[in-house]
């Protein structure tokens, strides 16, 4: 499982290094999501300071959405579907190597929305372990679950449209968890880790889930 | 020695409307049989069915030994499909499309780079994105995929489509050497002539039924 893991992994993350889809196209609007907000709140700069952590979850989680939906596209045309399913690749490996694969991109596009916020919410960075624990769980509970979701849309003829309605709610809770850890941490309060219990719970139901659904879910895609 | 393929009153759907309605087909190990019939017949469908992508509704269907009725996916990684499509990642190069498909079968980088030297894809065209590739190029990787994973049963859909007169005889050779290492080969081709020369035994699909099995002397 983790050999074909590494192998879909390896194989997703060229075709975006090669197409650059991802740092040419999904970065600059995760940017652009940011811009937006600092225009729209600069008028009250310290509502922007305060909200930074929530706006940039929303970001990466917009910014998550396409990069999920790039990932499915990867395998919509030319037979491709018909070809993962002929592998012989373990449904289970597919669904860990497409994920750490959607995790890894998620990973370098909020470095540079970390950035963002500290340039243009002028947010000071501090807690660092905390921000950087909270975002590896939130991370890999959106790309599993984005995963999971991912292949039940990718069968479907709306997929493009469906996919933010199927996936937006349920990573939710994601949002919200994260969003406090980072608000609690950038303004060096008390009681981050009761929400990193979330991410945890999150990240290991989606992980446990996808595993185990992924391949009935493929074949029927 | 058991059959590579033993079809016996096979019915399969696609939604609700019946692909196959009660299929034959008997393959022995190192057979070519060439599956002839109109469009819509129900030959794409029955390859498909012989790699385990469609399920079997009723009958029995036996591939390599595995009971597809059971699971179909066993069977999978000893099948070789060419279909319509050539199952090519247009961002990666011809060599990584080939490596990847090789490797998740189980063989090497190694395989997957003698098998794009059988299919002549070397040098600056291995390192060529799929996308830049002229269609009968990409009829060639996708053979390099197919043939690098040494498949026991090969599935040919159409397989001269797009190919020149020099692909077509590298085609027949390949076919040729496979059935000479044991494989069996099951070709769906409107093709006449050349293919039929491979086929020891030439079977008609109609309705989706193999209403004939004529045997080529």
């Amino acid at each position: 499982m983790f050999r074909d893991a590494v192998l879909v992994a390896g194989k997703d993350l060229k075709v975006e290094y090669r197409s650059r889809v991802g740092a040419q196209q999904v970065l600059p609007f995760a940017l652009v999501v940011l811009v937006i907000f600092a225009f729209t709140l600069d008028a009250n700069h310290d509502l922007l300071q305060t909200a930074a952590a929530g706006l940039y979850w929303v970001a990466v989680l917009f910014a998550g959405v396409l990069t999920v939906q790039r990932s499915f596209a990867l395998e919509a045309a030319d037979g491709l579907r018909d070809g993962l399913r002929l592998s012989g690749l373990d449904p289970a490996g597919i669904f860990l190597g497409k994920a750490a694969a959607v995790a890894g991109q998620l990973a370098v596009l909020e470095l540079f929305l970390a950035g963002g916020i500290a340039v243009l919410y002028s947010a000071s960075l501090h807690g660092i372990v905390l921000l950087v624990l909270s975002a590896v769980l939130a991370t890999v509970g959106l790309a599993a679950a984005g995963t999971v979701y991912g292949i039940v849309a990718a069968g479907l003829g709306v997929r493009e449209t469906l996919l933010p309605l199927l996936l937006l709610p349920v990573v939710a809770p994601v949002l919200l968890a994260a969003s406090k850890v980072w608000e609690i941490t950038l303004q060096s309060g008390p009681g981050a880790w009761g929400w990193m219990r979330i991410l945890v719970i999150f990240a290991v139901v989606y992980l446990a889930a996808g595993v185990l659904a992924f391949g009935p879910l493929l074949e029927e895609s | 020695m058991a059959e590579a393929v033993l079809l016996r009153n096979v019915v399969a759907l696609a939604g609700r409307f019946p692909v196959l309605a009660g299929a034959d087909l008997t393959v022995a190990p190192g057979q070519v049989v060439l599956l002839r019939g109109a469009n819509g017949a129900g030959k794409t469908s029955l390859l498909r069915l012989c790699a385990g992508l469609l399920p079997v509704a009723s009958g029995q269907a036996l591939v390599l030994g595995e009971d597809l009725s059971l699971d179909s996916r066993g069977v999978r990684r000893r099948v070789g499909m060419l279909g319509h499509a050539t199952q090519l990642y247009d961002d990666l190069s011809v060599r990584d499309n080939v490596r990847f498909s090789v490797r998740a079968g189980g063989g090497s980088a190694r395989d997957a780079d003698a098998a794009l030297e059988m299919v002549g894809l070397t040098g600056r065209l291995a390192d060529t994105p799929a996308s830049r590739l002229s269609a009968g190029q990409r009829r060639r990787a996708a053979l390099a995929s197919l043939v690098g994973r040494r498949p026991e049963l090969w599935l040919l859909d159409e397989p001269y489509a797009g190919l020149d007169a020099d692909a077509r005889g590298l085609l027949d050779g390949l076919v040729t050497s496979a059935v000479a290492g044991g494989a069996s080969v099951i070709i769906a081709s409107h093709e006449a002539g050349q293919v039929e020369a491979l086929a020891q035994r030439t079977v008609t699909v109609a309705g989706g039924r193999t209403t004939e099995a004529v045997l080529v002397p």
